[in-house]
């Protein structure tokens, strides 16, 4: 079965990123897909590359980077969410003359599109947040 | 069709829980996660509400009562504990997965 997930909130604020990776690396292990994560509002958060985090502590935004990695999952960032708070790619930091991006490897800019299509597409959307 | 809701918020804080128990279709299923895990404890309103609703599968996800520490024999009777491995499954069995955020 092919799974979608939505995340709306930030790392290390809210237990909602945590539960949805807890979620993602169960199902994946049953043999499930994870289709796409579609990370909105303060979600977008997840998505920074330059967080530093204790080394005896979670690093979330790797977390899920890894995921991907290994599980081929499309981690996807709402563009307005993220242009708001601060997050870029390297092309809308050129579109917006900002001069630094700060994207995780692994993640994706994208629209609400994509969050359609996986409610459409997907067997299951689940929800976490606040 | 058959819906799993789930319910992250303590039901001293939000009224979260209150507004699934009353909308969920006898036969579906309840999870409770995160703060969620408080509406299903023993010698709380909340929790005799939960323990009366038999008309619903009632469960709680075992991580999150373990790290808020509390343990099965916490729990109102008619509760089942699973972990991520049956909250998966659970999501596989029903169609609709309802997040009361």
């Amino acid at each position: 079965m092919q799974f979608a997930l939505l995340v709306n909130e930030g790392p290390y604020q809210h237990q909602a990123a945590d539960s949805a990776w807890h979620f993602a690396r169960a199902a994946l292990a049953k043999g499930h897909g994870i289709s796409r994560v579609f990370f909105y509002h303060d979600g977008v958060y997840n998505g920074t590359r330059l967080g530093v985090v204790p080394q005896d502590e979670r690093h979330i935004p790797e977390r899920w980077a890894l995921l991907a990695k290994e599980h081929d999952v499309d981690l996807v960032i709402c563009v307005a969410a993220a242009q708001r708070r601060g997050i870029l790619d390297a092309a809308e930091s050129r579109r917006h003359g900002k001069g630094a991006d700060n994207l995780a490897e692994g993640f994706r800019i994208g629209g609400l599109g994509q969050l359609i299509e996986s409610g459409i597409e997907a067997d299951r959307l689940l929800v976490f947040g606040d | 069709m058959s819906t799993l809701h789930l319910v992250n918020k303590s039901p001293f804080e939000k009224d979260a829980f209150d507004s699934c128990l009353r909308h969920a279709l006898p036969g579906s299923a309840v999870l409770l996660i995160e703060d969620g895990i408080y509406g299903a404890l023993q010698g709380t309103a909340p929790g005799d509400c939960f323990g009366q609703a038999t008309e619903l599968q009632r469960y709680v996800l075992v991580e999150d009562l373990r790290a808020r520490g509390f343990g099965a024999e916490h729990l109102v009777v008619g509760v089942q504990v699973i972990d991520y491995e049956g909250f998966v499954d659970l999501a596989v069995a029903h169609e609709l997965v309802q997040s009361w955020l």
